[in-house]
């Protein structure tokens, strides 16, 4: 186990829940999770499994009520998120981090042009920045338009969100969001909303701009390949829980968790083995989860003690010095299945 | 930045000549409506309008003189080339020509309901929006009662109750005159525009304006109360929507500052159906300025209108409709231009499609 | 997330054991509905407001202290009595009960909302089916621009005219009110029926060759019942406002019959003399009638669009 570095972004113990009609939904149950200076790193889970209640945690943006944060702590540059002010908020936000949301017909106001928005965005981005004049101002919107690739962007910046296609979009959300220079980007699923070619030019994108500007960078998806491909370090969560974290390598060559090697699994491959079925079962309600390991319920590995006691974090040493956290009671000694990891098959 | 360009602005006025072009066509369909309605519903106009006893001469010089012996055609060809001219025929009842009574009797109404519209817009936007900030506390349960009772009490009984309650001392408070638009004494300000608030303020009489605005209060609020809850339920409602949206967390996310995002980025959005449902609200206070104005024996349009139809007084009752419908149009037509300035998205589809 | 009632299936289903399938199925799903609309506490107050209201109404006769109040009567020695002891809500200018006049005026207010809304459903949403199923023909134009024509007054003018060139009696208000009424229910309906034409499962009928009303009353009307049902219930209220807005101005129900407009108007003479309960206890029954039929309606729409998500 290596000292490391204070993090850029260290989120311990969060926990979020929704209070809806006819009970609490525990969303988020005790998480832990952080980010390095310039580290790009991949947060990997099922669709619902709460990826983007963290981030938008992070940033204090979730609508509360219905969300309340009933205990963790986010610390970002060292600082707590959480008693932040309104001021210190807006100055975190945009500058410090900033965020590419999932659906880019969702994320841009209908009713404002892309101008209008980008502006904004801008001239809130820093306090020196309050003081550009309006055609700065659009210079600086003009140069973020161009550096996400968008034709005629002076064109562009006088259009509503309804008159550009979803590619364009997307781009421009990633152009609003990078136009703040931010130190952290998080990207939630970019061009999950688009088809495959067009997603895979605003990945292409995405990455080249990452790399340009050496931001630190979270990248959220349910896409195996794309992490693999974009990150250094990957955390995989089901369900509200933090089962897993490896180097992005690591993970691929050796995953521990079932769950882990379940999604994997679900890949299709085109060197033979056709599509496997998959992870048999569902996401359990998260009214009522179950007491114990949250993936109990559908783990092909499951014993005993599994549905009676939350299983803690236990560090696998790597060859590498590297640290492998895995979240289950399969890499507890008294549990330890002997020959489990020769089972493994190399992806 | 935030208006609109050389070619936004054409595409409004495009959109806003399409539909004048259709409530021309529905002004012309309303006109024929009226006609029949005035004409061939009551079976002889003439008699109904003189009475039983009538000699039978009268009645037929009134015949020749409303053209009732042309046939049907023709008679409306000449009511509506007439109505064209600003002729609207004579009243039956005031022997006056109709077009002078509504010159006189209009403004009252006008400025009965645009107070109410103002106060509607202004309280309903308000309280809307206070209740979607502050979600399932004290205020939005207030919010949430007041508005519903508003909306299910008419407001002639709304009016009644103020009447009772707030014009007598000797049952709750003497706060405001019961009748009429200035107290005795005032003289109507020189006429400008008709309504007596602006009038006085034109010619500086300070006094006039500060007694017929005290007249005006109750009964404008009165008529008020329905819509103001209406818009603020929807304004609720809206809001409260679109603070779960993607975009203001968005905007949010990306440091936009709170007052900012609610000031600018969550308001024009969640203005666009309060502003549609305005013209409905308008129709709503039009109508129910009909028994307002009766009950607080306010000189407007309606109460000149509900007198005409106690008396059948068919080419008054024809003019009043007509000059509604045709109020309503405009106004309507003014909160689709509103709505299109807010809305991008009708705005542009309503220049694209024919 | 239902529960699918799994029961023995006899090998062979006769008629009888469908019909009874059928009926069991039909009394779950009005459990369900029950269930989701006793959810909330003021549907079910909205509820059981208009059924005491109806049930008053009913039985007028029978529950009202003073029953011959409604018919031609004076009894100058009780008149303006003020609220408490034999009547409850105090007398009126002749004496009589007014607590008897406004359960009698419920009479007259159920009445004028069943009738206008008999005669408006059916044919604004015959017209608005109609028209948007032949959405872009003639008869779509035709149908919809007379519609537009009525929808530009507002609507209760156009029923205050029609009602004033007519005799002043409670039918010709019914009258006036169903023609301004119709409509709404034809805009609505052009809107659902236009979108529902394009279904597959109409085209497929058209394509079996299924004729015209066939398509319109059993493929179409059938998927629009719970929005038109949702604005019938919401519309009781609105009737019975619009209705005691027309007798308020004497166009409605007429003297000795108690309307609760009727009541009002001749009711609000007396304010300036004090006599505030002739007014004021109509005005707060015209209220509690619509504040039934409004929660009872929201509790219905609720129930409603949950069901369509």
């Amino acid at each position: 186990m290596v000292a490391r570095e204070t993090p850029l972004l260290d989120i311990r113990d969060l926990s979020v829940h929704f209070r809806v009609y006819g009970g609490v939904l525990r969303v988020l149950d005790r998480i832990n999770f952080h980010v390095l200076q310039g580290e790009r790193v991949g947060l990997v889970g099922e669709t619902g499994c709460g990826k983007t209640t963290t981030m938008k945690t992070i940033l204090q943006v979730l609508p509360t009520p219905p969300a309340e944060i009933p205990q963790g702590e986010i610390r970002f540059q060292g600082q707590d998120v959480m008693t932040m002010s309104q001021r210190e908020l807006v100055n975190m936000r945009g500058q410090g981090i900033s965020m590419i949301f999932q659906d880019p017909t969702a994320a841009l106001n209908p009713v404002f042009t892309v101008g209008q928005q980008l502006t904004a965005v801008i001239r809130h981005a820093s306090p020196e920045n309050r003081n550009l004049n309006n055609s700065q101002l659009r210079e600086r919107a003009l140069e973020a338009l161009r550096q996400v690739a968008l034709a005629d962007p002076e064109r562009l910046l006088d259009s509503y969100p309804i008159q550009l296609s979803g590619g364009m979009r997307q781009r421009v959300c990633i152009g609003m969001a990078l136009s703040t220079r931010p130190g952290l980007l998080i990207a939630d699923e970019p061009g999950t909303a688009l088809d495959v070619t067009i997603q895979d030019q605003v990945l292409r994108l995405l990455q080249d701009l990452v790399e340009q500007q050496g931001n630190s960078f979270i990248l959220i998806t349910h896409t195996l390949g794309i992490v693999r491909q974009m990150t250094d370090r990957v955390y995989v969560m089901y369900a509200g829980n933090m089962v897993e974290v490896a180097p992005t390598q690591r993970l691929f060559t050796n995953p521990l968790h079932p769950y882990t090697q379940g999604l994997m699994d679900a890949v299709p491959r085109l060197t033979g083995g056709g599509i496997s079925e998959g992870i048999p079962g569902r996401i359990p309600d998260y009214m009522n989860p179950p007491s114990g390991c949250r993936f109990s319920g559908r783990c092909p590995h499951a014993m005993p003690v599994c549905s009676r006691e939350k299983p803690p974090v236990f560090q696998i040493e790597g060859p590498e010095d590297e640290s492998h956290e895995v979240a289950c009671f399969l890499y507890d000694e008294p549990h330890k299945v002997s020959n489990y990891k020769a089972e493994l098959q190399p992806v | 930045m935030n208006f609109l360009n050389v070619e936004e602005l054409q595409r409004l006025f495009l959109f806003l000549l399409r539909r004048i072009f259709q409530s021309v066509f529905v002004l012309f369909g309303l006109s024929i409506l009226i006609f029949l309605l005035s004409r061939v519903l009551p079976g002889d106009p003439a008699r109904m309008a003189l009475g039983a006893r009538a000699p039978q001469e009268t009645i037929q010089r009134l015949r020749d003189e409303m053209h009732l012996d042309e046939p049907l055609l023709q008679q409306y060809q000449i009511w509506f080339t007439n109505a064209l001219g600003g002729d609207l025929g004579d009243s039956l009842r005031t022997r006056r020509p109709v077009v002078d009574d509504i010159v006189e009797f209009l403004p009252a109404s006008m400025e009965l309901v645009l107070l109410a519209g103002v106060i509607s817009a202004i309280g309903g936007i308000t309280l809307g929006t206070l209740s979607a900030r502050h979600k399932d506390s004290w205020i939005d349960n207030l919010v949430r009662v007041v508005s519903y009772m508003g909306v299910v009490t008419p407001a002639f009984v709304v009016a009644i109750i103020f009447l009772t309650f707030f014009t007598t001392a000797e049952f709750g408070l003497d706060l405001f005159p019961p009748i009429g638009r200035l107290s005795s004494g005032f003289e109507p300000p020189p006429r400008v525009t008709g309504l007596y608030t602006v009038d006085a303020l034109l010619a500086g009489q300070f006094d006039t304006f500060v007694n017929a605005l005290h007249h005006l209060i109750l009964p404008s609020l009165a008529l008020a109360l329905g819509s103001l809850s209406q818009e603020a339920r929807i304004t609720r409602s809206t809001m409260s929507d679109n603070l779960t949206r993607d975009y203001i967390a968005a905007e949010r996310a990306l440091g936009i500052p709170e007052k900012t995002v609610t000031g600018k980025f969550l308001l024009k959005p969640s203005l666009i159906p309060t502003v549609s449902i305005f013209g409905l609200d308008f129709a709503a206070n039009l109508s129910n300025a009909f028994l307002v104005e009766v009950i607080f024996n306010w000189p407007g349009i309606s109460r000149y209108a509900t007198t005409a139809m106690l008396y059948k007084d068919l080419n008054a009752i024809a003019a009043v409709i007509l000059i509604l419908g045709v109020t309503f149009i405009v106004v309507n037509i003014l909160v689709d231009l509103v709505v299109g300035i807010l809305d991008p998205r009708i705005r542009l589809r309503g220049a694209r499609s024919d | 997330m239902a529960e699918i009632a799994v029961s023995p299936v006899p090998e062979v289903i006769d008629a009888a054991a469908l019909a009874r399938i059928q009926r069991q199925n039909r009394r779950e799903n009005l459990g369900r509905m029950w269930f989701k609309f006793s959810r909330n506490p003021l549907s079910v107050i909205g509820l059981l407001m208009v059924i005491a209201i109806i049930l008053l109404a009913i039985f007028a006769e029978f529950v009202t202290p003073f029953p011959d109040h409604v018919r031609p009567f004076t009894d100058f020695v009780n008149a303006k009595k003020p609220p408490g002891g034999e009547y409850l809500l105090g007398t009126d200018q002749f004496g009589r009960d007014i607590l008897s006049r406004i359960v009698f005026g419920f009479r007259f207010s159920l009445l004028m909302a069943v009738v206008v809304l008999t005669l408006v459903v059916p044919v604004g949403v015959t017209l608005g089916m109609v028209a948007g199923y032949f959405q872009g023909t003639i008869i779509d134009t035709i149908i919809m621009r007379i519609t537009d024509i009525f929808l530009s007054v507002p609507p209760l003018i156009l029923a205050l005219a029609i009602a004033s060139v007519l005799t002043p009696n409670l039918t010709n208000s019914m009258v006036a009110v169903s023609l301004m009424w119709w409509p709404w229910y034809a805009r609505l309906v052009y809107g659902l029926s236009s979108a529902l034409r394009t279904e597959y499962f109409v085209s497929s009928a058209e394509t079996i060759g299924a004729r015209t009303p066939h398509i319109l009353f059993r493929e179409i009307l059938p998927n629009m019942i719970s929005p038109i049902f949702t604005k019938m219930s919401l519309d009781v209220g609105w009737v019975i406002i619009i209705g005691s807005m027309l007798s308020f101005l004497g166009l409605g129900v007429q003297e000795p019959q108690p309307g609760l407009g009727t009541m009002v108007a001749k009711g609000s003479d007396y304010l300036p003399t004090g006599q505030w309960w002739m007014a004021i206890f109509p005005a707060l029954a015209i209220v509690v009638v619509v504040l039934g039929f409004n929660l009872l309606g929201d509790g219905l729409r609720d129930l409603f669009s949950a069901e369509e998500v």
